[in-house]
């Protein structure tokens, strides 16, 4: 699992590509990347638990809801995630996770940009030899 | 790529180049410009040409550059009984935009306060990803500022008067719903009024220059009366409540779509009938998020002008520091416009775009309904900004819209490869140029090498005659989010 930042593409936004051998590696990676656009993940130590219930029409949605649930947590907690544990039923299309994280400290995290919001753009989840693939565009 | 020079930076694609289109799309460029415009802005304006009910033509503005359903600097007309509303027309950030306020101090005067003045705004008015305000809001409170946006901030002590008089719409969008707002969206936003944001947003102190291509009258009028004189310039919006809104009904709309049978090129132009339920619905969202953001530039205003009377000693009043003006460059308003020579009300999307109405319009009151309106263009915090009049021209030939800022040439990533963040401070410092950043990382992204020539971009409004050149703003201490 992991993921690679997309450089290429002119905008304001942050473009990566993720990777997971399962669909739940793949959707904790592109977590991971989403965090990593705010801070550096390896000072945010997974003091909190969040849980986080899911549901969508399909994958694709049920991957920019996840998102988009953890980046509202961000605000209305003030918290950074840095571990998440995740259980997709893909057939039912939903999932439950537990994000793990801890309050926004600006002495420790080397706090970077703020995340707006998870889009739908060109975004596909894509089945490939090893696993799963996606590319996703974070507003920032 | 199919494509035509209608007029000198004008070009023109027509229906042809994509099935489905029912307008062609324009783009306000010069030739270099446009052989160096990245394809995703043709790709992006060509699938807004083909939302239900767009009328006229589907404009790019010189500044724009890739986004996700409309490009940035796009802006598109709907007609309000058959067109569509789309959030991906207006932005997660409702209500991004820029004001500006006046002093009557000089570069002179400022210069040797200026750190000290910096740091105290930069304690005055939080800035970076999870900040709290200082304005404590319960769920009435926030409630009235949805509904009465900068109103709120004269009845609290925030705002002047006369403050209101200078805010595009007098700060307070009609048709406002707080029932149309999440839950999540008032828990995302209750404890960040008065917060500038991260990423592109900042906070700016500016000194005045003007070319032989400046209109001085119209500055005068404007309080801008001589080059050097200190002007300040805030660069934000509606913050989490706004994204939360965005996110929302991205999500609520792809089954409106289903509903209504409307089928886009893009999942980010989702998009319902304006006259719908759900268009409604996220009308009324959006306009809370609008009155809400042009609350936060105010009370962010009322925090600057309390550190430049602490820092020279003088009342607010007697160091002038008057509103010029507030603009909104992510928004969708009601406004008529002549389509076959009948005046028609139409859904004006601007993403990254701003409102340019010219003399004589009846939306706007006192000096402006004389001069016309000021556009306020963000540039980069390197290289500069500039103050704009918007044109009856405008008005007749891009739905009373112009640019909004430099544009992005480069990504974020690739920019913050280029340049570490201190590096950046220190050169910025060299050239007189004060930095505060939240982030290191997220100052290497806005430097000045990362954004198209902003005198460029501004030179083609302004010969295309949908704006007006009035001054340039170059930066002295820029706080950045």
């Amino acid at each position: 699992m992991g993921f690679r930042i997309i450089e290429n593409i002119v905008s304001g936004d942050f473009a990566f590509e993720a990777f997971g051998e399962t669909l739940e590696d793949l959707f904790a990676s592109c977590a991971e990347a989403c965090f990593s656009a705010m801070a550096e993940l390896s000072k945010v130590d997974p003091k909190i638990d969040y849980s986080v219930d899911i549901s969508a029409d399909n994958l694709d949605d049920l991957l920019v809801d996840f998102l988009s649930e953890l980046i509202y947590l961000k605000d209305a907690e003030k918290i950074f995630f840095s571990r998440f544990d995740i259980n997709i039923d893909a057939d039912n299309i939903s999932l439950n996770a537990v994000a793990r994280g801890e309050r926004i400290d600006y002495n420790k995290h080397d706090v970077k940009v703020d995340v707006k919001a998870a889009t739908y753009h060109n975004l596909e989840i894509k089945q490939i030899e090893n696993g799963f693939e996606v590319n996703v565009i974070l507003d920032l | 790529m199919e494509r035509k020079k209608v007029a000198e930076n004008i070009w023109e694609i027509p229906l042809s180049h994509k099935p489905g289109m029912r307008v062609p799309a324009r783009i306000v460029a010069s030739d270099n410009l446009m052989n160096s415009m990245d394809e995703g802005v043709i790709n992006q304006i060509t699938n807004v040409a083909c939302l239900p009910g767009i009328r006229g033509y589907a404009w790019c503005m010189p500044d724009g550059h890739h986004g996700y359903g409309f490009p940035i600097g796009g802006v598109a007309a709907f007609d309000t009984e058959e067109g569509v509303i789309s959030p991906g027309g207006i932005g997660f950030d409702i209500n991004c935009g820029v004001r500006m306020i006046s002093t009557n101090l000089t570069e002179q005067e400022v210069k040797p306060k200026l750190r000290e003045l910096i740091n105290d705004i930069y304690n005055s008015v939080p800035a970076g990803v999870g900040k709290s305000g200082f304005v404590k809001l319960n769920r009435k409170s926030f409630e009235d500022i949805m509904t009465s946006g900068a109103s709120w901030c004269h009845k609290n002590g925030y705002a002047f008067e006369s403050d209101l008089d200078h805010i595009e719409q007098r700060g307070k969008i009609p048709g406002a719903d707080p029932s149309s707002v999440s839950e999540k969206a008032f828990k995302r936003g209750l404890d960040q009024m008065g917060t500038l944001g991260s990423g592109n947003h900042y906070l700016e102190i500016q000194t005045v220059r003007f070319d032989e291509t400046c209109d001085r009258d119209i500055a005068e009028k404007l309080g801008v009366m001589e080059a050097g004189q200190i002007v300040i310039m805030v660069h934000c919006g509606s913050r989490g409540f706004g994204h939360q809104i965005g996110t929302d009904y991205l999500q609520s709309f792809g089954k409106a779509m289903q509903k209504y049978g409307i089928k886009t090129n893009d999942r980010e132009l989702a998009c319902a009938p304006i006259n719908s339920p759900e268009g409604k619905a996220y009308y009324g969202a959006m306009a809370c998020a609008a009155n809400t953001a042009f609350a936060n530039r105010q009370v962010i205003s009322d925090s600057i002008r309390k550190c430049f009377s602490k820092a020279f000693g003088k009342p607010v009043d007697r160091l002038e520091m008057n509103l010029i003006y507030d603009v909104a460059h992510n928004i969708a308003k009601f406004e008529k416009y002549d389509i076959e020579d009948k005046s028609t009300r139409l859904l004006v999307h601007r993403k990254g775009a701003t409102r340019a109405f010219g003399p004589g319009n009846p939306e706007l009151s006192g000096l402006f309904r004389d001069i016309g309106q000021p556009v306020l263009v963000g540039g980069s915090m390197q290289t500069g900004s500039y103050l704009l009049m918007g044109t009856k021209k405008a008005e007749d030939l891009t739905f009373g819209s112009t640019l909004h800022g430099a544009g992005r040439v480069m990504s974020r990533t690739r920019a913050k490869k280029q340049i570490r963040g201190s590096n950046l401070q220190q050169i910025m410092e060299k050239e007189g140029i004060i930095v505060k950043a939240a982030s290191f990382a997220g100052l290497a992204e806005e430097a000045g090498f990362a954004y198209k020539n902003v005198s460029e971009v501004v030179k083609i409004v302004d010969s295309v005659g949908i704006s007006k050149k009035v001054a340039r703003l170059l930066p002295l201490a820029n706080i950045k989010g």
